[in-house]
């Protein structure tokens, strides 16, 4: 490994960095985001770097960080605003939901919100209740909004910067189980990666397994298992959960003919849904067994001394694609 | 230009004892029996030892993470000896002092923040207090729900709330003191004014001078006291139950103190400000005052003190041994809660989590790691 690798959250300033370096007009504002760097460290650096009107630590109140965020954005700022928790968003959603999401529709264009809501998200590290929840679907419902999710350094970096550039409201969700997990080297050359596209991070040819965010590492573990079997996996990280890259997911299925779809999120109208129906629409004839999801469960997070029961194990994920091979 | 002066209003601060532990005034009536000083001294010192035991379990990869209340004990047992059983409590998560008085065993504290939503099954079923509310700022909202339950029944009974400086900025906590003064409702907020929310210093958390005048805003009384003196506390609080209790409606208490410790085992409060500052706060600690008061009295010594800090070792060490030999909650816990009968259609899940339980009870394997 190159000794300049970085990790998932170290990608994620770095391109903060980058962007506040390169574009006067973006902000960075949220809660403990400046002296402290982020409870995640995040934004560590960054306020000394770049000053207090650059980085603000704000009160404490969500609704205030989206609604303030959503009256920069339409004076051509370009706020970056970090919800400390997903568990918290949700006083932030009312505004996402009724402001950020519609201005340009509301007034033709006049008014735009080129904003950015970052938020840790999913389970794993043992944290408190509302700590550990993964409610994309949620956001992803929302009409106007992008909801885009990095599963590697590399993707962090890449897709935070297209976020940042991007004309329209995102939200960004960093999966903090694996924001240390694994470290890449990512040159630093502010060159962003493509929104609302699907990244095929395996190719293969027996199976298609549709993913996002942690919960691409154990997939990837299980498609190496099922090399050594002799089995050809397809993995596709979809990246941004909202738009839908259905294109890229739907070559790979009327390629491999089956479909197992991986999420933390509980299983009941999720993005594996979503997908599984656009499945059902346009490839229904291309697949040799019903599309299979592997996810949580339709239960509030537990708390964490039985959050790896709730989380989709490599065995949990193996047993749902041997079922959909075994398909007769 | 003539302009008419139509509202004016003020803040007061209250202090008893100072923090050598000499009194400033003279003391209210209740301060003046010595039992209820003693019982004060030591439900505080149960806290912190209970508190100080809790993040030593985090240290030792026994426990989560857990926020100290360190330092804002006089705060949290003065709400719970001024409560009445009846009364309902809506906490936050440093409130060890006063759940402890209702009914709230030490091992449920640690069970909640062990990762084990039984800690939150408290007392002996038979309490109507709320849980605690990790979202901030929240549970103000409840305790006017519960409020206007009272005050529709006619029930002489009062919700108290609590929450922290930085609480203070979140439109849930200004909805709620707006609510209880339009409705004149029997709820009393305690603010722990601890000067810090995680990194954030009161001073940017907002432009006002104190925190008790928000009430003003809301059309009722805020008062300004010392949290670090138990008797300036509990008499506050007595007072403010009281009148809520009799129909006065609500009041605020802005109660300051000082985070002495990290904002939770997770935290290093290095990072964004200076030991001396810390230091300095020490010197005001809550239980060195009254047991500085309480000698100066004869009503202690260092023999009852050391009696007292082995009765505490003692509850708080059976407190661990229960908690550690708490039996694991079975997976089908995750939805046997959640509606009072779990649905039929979903019935393939609970099924699986049964299946996943019984394959583990064969291979030998504890529930959790
Ligand atoms: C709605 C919400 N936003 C953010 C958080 C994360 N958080 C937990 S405690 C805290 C600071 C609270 O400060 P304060 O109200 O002063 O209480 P203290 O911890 O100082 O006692 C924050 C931001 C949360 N729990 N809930
Ligand atoms: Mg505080």
């Amino acid at each position: 490994m190159a000794n300049n690798a970085i990790t998932l959250v170290e990608a994620v300033t770095q391109a903060l960095a980058y962007e506040l370096n390169a574009d006067p007009d973006t902000v960075v504002l949220g809660e403990d985001v400046g002296v402290n760097g982020g409870v995640f460290r995040a934004t560590a650096g960054l306020q000394q770097r770049f000053g207090k009107d650059r980085v603000m630590d704000t009160p404490l109140a969500e609704s205030m960080i989206a609604g303030a965020s959503i009256g920069m954005a339409a004076q051509g700022l370009k706020p970056i605003a970090e919800i400390q928790f997903m568990g918290f968003i949700f006083p932030a959603v009312d505004q996402m939901i009724t402001h950020a999401a519609r201005m340009r529709n509301r007034t033709r264009g006049r008014l735009t919100c080129p904003m950015v809501m970052r938020a840790p998200f999913g389970g794993g590290i043992h944290a408190p209740e509302h700590h550990s929840e993964s409610t994309e679907a949620l956001l992803a419902h929302i009409p106007g909004l992008r909801v885009v999710i990095p599963s590697s350094p590399t993707l962090a970096y890449g897709l935070l910067l297209a976020a940042i550039r991007d004309p329209d409201p995102v939200i960004f969700l960093e999966p903090k189980r694996i924001y240390r997990l694994v470290k890449q080297e990512v040159p630093d050359n502010g060159e962003a990666l493509p929104l609302d596209v699907c990244f095929q991070l395996r190719e293969g040819t027996d199976i298609t397994l549709v993913t996002w965010g942690a919960s691409t590492h154990e997939t990837l573990k299980v498609a190496n298992t099922l090399a050594k079997q002799g089995v050809s996996a397809e993995v596709i990280d979809v990246a941004t959960i909202k738009p839908l890259d259905m294109n890229t997911i739907l070559q790979s299925v009327e390629k491999t003919g089956r479909c197992v779809i991986v999420h933390e999120a509980c299983r009941s109208f999720g993005v594996g849904a979503e997908i599984a129906a656009q499945i059902a629409e346009k490839a229904l004839t291309s697949l040799m067994a019903p599309v299979k999801r592997v996810t949580g469960y339709d239960t509030v997070m537990p708390y964490f001394k039985l959050e790896k029961h709730y989380l989709p194990s490599e065995a949990q994920i193996l047993a749902g694609v041997q079922e959909v091979l075994e398909y007769a | 230009m003539q302009r008419e002066q139509v509202a004016s209003f003020s803040i007061s601060h209250l202090r008893f004892l100072d923090e050598h532990g000499n009194t400033t005034q003279d003391l209210p009536e209740f301060a003046k029996d010595p039992d209820t000083l003693l019982y004060l001294y030591r439900t505080m010192s149960l806290t912190r030892a209970a508190d100080a035991k809790a993040v030593n379990l985090q240290r030792t990869g026994r426990m989560g993470t857990y926020p100290s209340s360190l330092g804002q004990e006089a705060i949290s047992v003065a709400i719970g000896h001024a409560m009445r059983k009846e009364d309902v409590f809506c906490p936050y998560y440093r409130e060890q002092g006063t759940m402890l008085q209702r009914g709230v065993k030490i091992e449920d504290i640690f069970n909640y923040w062990g990762g084990d939503e039984r800690g939150s099954n408290f007392g002996d079923g038979t309490s109507e207090d709320f849980p605690i509310s990790v979202p901030i700022a929240s549970q103000c909202l409840h305790a006017t729900g519960v409020a206007t339950a009272f005050k529709l029944r006619k029930q002489p009974r009062v919700a108290v709330v609590s929450c922290g400086d930085g609480a203070t900025s979140e439109g849930d906590f200004y909805e709620a003191i707006n609510l209880a003064g339009a409705w004149n409702l029997p709820v009393v907020f305690v603010v722990n004014n601890n000067k810090w929310a995680i990194s954030v210093p009161l001073s940017e958390q907002t432009a006002a001078q104190t925190i008790a005048q928000k009430a003003i805003a809301a059309g009722f009384d805020g008062e300004q006291v010392d949290g670090n003196d138990v008797i300036a506390m509990h008499h506050t609080l007595e007072q403010a139950i009281e009148n809520a209790r009799q129909g006065g409606g609500p009041t605020l208490i802005e109660a300051l103190t000082y985070r002495m410790c990290d904002h939770t085992t997770a935290d290093d409060a290095s990072r964004y400000r200076p030991r001396e500052e810390v230091d300095e706060h020490r010197k005001k600690c809550p239980l060195v005052r009254l047991y500085n008061y309480l000698l100066n009295q004869g009503l202690w010594d260092k023999e009852k003190e050391n009696a007292l800090q082995a009765e505490c070792a003692e509850k708080v060490q059976a407190a661990v041994d229960a908690y550690l030999n708490t039996e694991n909650q079975p997976l089908t816990s995750m939805v046997d809660y959640l509606y009072e009968t779990w649905p039929a259609s979903l019935a393939d899940q609970r099924d699986a989590l049964l299946q996943e339980q019984q394959a583990l009870e064969e291979k030998g394997e504890a529930v959790h790691g």
